[in-house]
């Protein structure tokens, strides 16, 4: 294969995409500035402001932030899935070719087949009125071209992955039948269904119970390795993040903040919010009514951020530089590790004020009683 | 950390699996019965509808005949001759008023069909697409809305003719915009769920998003909704034929009433002006009743989801 027939056969969006005459090594997925801002009554609101990233095959990413941090529009940016208020720049390129701003048109031919998203609610995502089995089976027939035969069979094997009993009798149930968790499985076999490369689970587990949350991430876990697929996992927990992803991105008012591997970013986490978040999560050794630590204010105003660091206003070791200048995403002592503050946890200056705030009772990010 | 992963063990994913289906839901669909009175008025509206459609198989007398009694004077009261009377001309009422039907629910079923069809396709684009469809579209219904129905009316049948084509598309036009209004807001609430973006992430156009996935969601309050339609749209050819602008030819329930409303016949004669009343009245309650059965019927289950 000459390199030009390689390049050709990316060029041609419309057909099936080579994704499998991707390099291991190349990135399936590369965001380079990508932002999104939506124009309001308000003024322009910058969801997403200058995220770069990337993704290779089978590897799984988790972004992480608060409600309103971009994670979501993030996602939907990526897959064209925005409202027409929706203003973009940047660049994502999949497999090798541009596809941010691709007319609608364009962009089905990924969008099920290469890409496709479970969502947040299961109780929402699924059409009340249609069966399971018609449900799974009509992107079959739409990209695979199968035939209604072909296609049952496949959905109540696409069923049976996804680890739901009795899958031939599910087809011809609607979804009100089913539980919380069935329907996210469900959700899960619809996006599964054309093989997609990349798995987009937006919050996939906040609307169910607690004892279900852990079996859904683990059915991601299990299909991606089974399929050699890209997920990108949307959340705001980071214990959902630390087990089962490979790379972890953390997002503060539009902005990627700190990414790293996830064990590193545990490890080693530089970003005074990401420490922070990490604090938020209640631990199991905690005595009884310990106080929950939270991280005081409220995410910032996306249509008039804050001059220089984003989060330095809610930030216990901000000093005038953070009020002023924009931290640049800086390369951490591990490879893969970059972060973007000016006093990151561990050096001298983060020392110096973790001391003062511990000599007057304060806990290190969180003020009390600030929620 | 490790405490979280070490929830997320194999050994619990199967456990729970099984619970999947809820025998709940067997329980309130009992709670949601619609009722004898639901079942009363639907018989109503068969009968009526039957009765129309069969008339003229029907061993009914005929309805412009006059049926002089030697030595009476027109108008008879109601006997076991004449169920419902006669009116000024000794005509049958009861069979007049079998006839009227038919005229009178043409005019109100195919209006709301009309209205439906351009309304509710309009009102979907509209909820659909937003922007600037939503702009135009939401902007003619509040015309439609402002504009005085009885001028519209008036306009529209002397401008053109009256046949019952006309009088069932003016009352159609006039039904668009409150269609279309409800087919709009229905179409909104189904639109932002999940489900839509979720097929349109899985590469579905739009006219089958909108066929397929809001279409059939959409139908099932707006089929309650034009029962009602029906009703307003029955009584609507009532007032047109009082002003003496109804269908020409033929016999509807407005004209029958309009017939026996001058007030000589109301005081002698109260049987003329009441048997069409009476049916009318029926016919409204029923499909009112129904309608608004059927509407909290589905409104429950949309909770309940």
């Amino acid at each position: 294969m000459t390199p030009s027939a390689d390049s050709a056969a990316f060029g041609r969006v419309n057909e099936h995409l080579g994704v499998s005459r991707t390099h291991p090594d190349e990135p399936l997925l590369v965001l380079d500035d990508l932002k999104t801002h939506f124009r309001t009554d308000r003024g322009l609101v910058r969801a997403v402001d200058g995220v770069s990233l990337s993704l290779r095959r089978g590897e799984s990413l988790g972004v992480v932030g608060e409600s309103g941090s971009g994670k979501t529009v993030l996602s939907r940016s990526i897959m064209g899935l925005l409202p027409s208020t929706a203003v973009t720049s940047g660049s994502v390129k999949f497999a090798g070719q541009e596809i941010l701003g691709l007319p609608d048109k364009q962009m089905r031919h990924l969008w099920g087949a290469e890409m496709s998203m479970v969502f947040q609610n299961p109780l929402n995502s699924l059409n009340p009125l249609m069966k399971i089995g018609k449900q799974i089976t009509e992107p079959l027939k739409l990209h695979l071209d199968m035939d209604r035969k072909n296609a049952r069979a496949t959905a109540a094997q696409l069923l049976r992955d996804v680890r739901i009993p009795e899958a031939e009798r599910r087809l011809d149930q609607y979804p009100h039948e089913l539980s919380g968790g069935m329907r996210q499985r469900v959700m899960i076999a619809i996006a599964l269904a054309c093989g997609p490369t990349i798995l987009f689970a937006d919050e996939p587990t906040t609307a169910l119970d607690v004892t279900v949350q852990a079996q859904i991430l683990e059915l991601i876990s299990e299909q991606r390795r089974d399929r050699n697929m890209s997920v990108i996992l949307v959340t705001h927990d980071l214990g959902v993040v630390a087990g089962h992803t490979d790379q972890t991105a953390v997002m503060y008012g539009g902005k990627l903040v700190e990414r790293a591997p996830t064990k590193t970013l545990f490890a080693n986490m530089k970003m005074p919010y990401t420490k922070a978040l990490m604090q938020s999560i209640p631990k199991l050794s905690d005595p009884s009514h310990t106080r929950l630590s939270s991280i005081p204010g409220r995410p910032p105003d996306l249509v008039h951020p804050p001059a220089g660091c984003r989060f330095a206003p809610r930030c216990a070791y901000a000093r005038d530089k953070c009020h002023v200048e924009e931290p640049p995403l800086v390369q951490a002592d591990q490879p893969d590790h970059v972060y973007a503050c000016w006093f990151p946890v561990g050096s001298p200056e983060f020392q110096e004020r973790d001391a003062d705030l511990a000599r007057v009772g304060g806990i290190p990010v969180g003020i009390e009683g600030a929620s | 950390m490790t405490d979280l992963s070490t929830h997320m063990e194999h050994g619990q994913a199967n456990l729970l699996a099984d619970l999947g289906q809820m025998p709940a839901q067997d329980v309130t669909q009992k709670g949601r019965r619609l009722g004898i009175g639901f079942w009363l008025a639907i018989a109503f509206m068969v009968v009526i509808v039957l009765v129309a459609v069969l008339a003229p198989w029907l061993p009914l007398k005929d309805p412009e005949k006059s049926y002089v009694i030697a030595g009476e004077r027109p108008p008879y009261s109601p006997s076991w001759q004449f169920w419902f009377g006669t009116d000024q001309l000794s005509r049958d009422m009861f069979s007049r008023t079998i006839w009227g039907a038919r005229i009178s629910l043409t005019v109100g079923f195919s209006a709301i069909a009309f209205g439906m069809l351009v309304g509710g396709s309009c009102g979907m684009i509209a909820g659909y697409f937003r922007g600037r469809f939503n702009a135009i579209i939401s902007f003619v219904f509040v015309v439609l809305l402002s504009f005085p129905a009885l001028v519209l009316a008036i306009l529209i049948t002397s401008l053109l003719d009256r046949s019952l084509f006309t009088i069932s598309f003016t009352i159609g036009i006039l039904s668009v915009a409150p269609v279309g209004m409800v087919s709009r807001a229905t179409t909104i609430s189904f639109a932002d769920r999940e489900f839509v973006l979720a097929a349109r992430s899985l590469g579905a156009r739009h006219p089958r998003i909108i066929l397929r996935e809001l279409l059939p969601n959409v139908v099932i309050p707006m089929s309650a909704l034009a029962l009602l339609g029906v009703a307003v749209a029955i009584v609507a050819e009532g007032g047109l034929a009082f002003l003496g602008l109804s269908v020409q030819q033929g016999i509807t329930w407005g004209k029958l009433i309009q017939n026996g409303a001058g007030r000589s016949d109301l005081e002698d004669a109260p049987w003329i002006a009441f048997s069409p009343i009476l049916v009318l009245f029926l016919t409204v309650l029923s499909l009112n009743f129904a309608g608004d059965r059927l509407r909290s019927h589905f409104d429950v289950k949309e909770t309940a989801l």
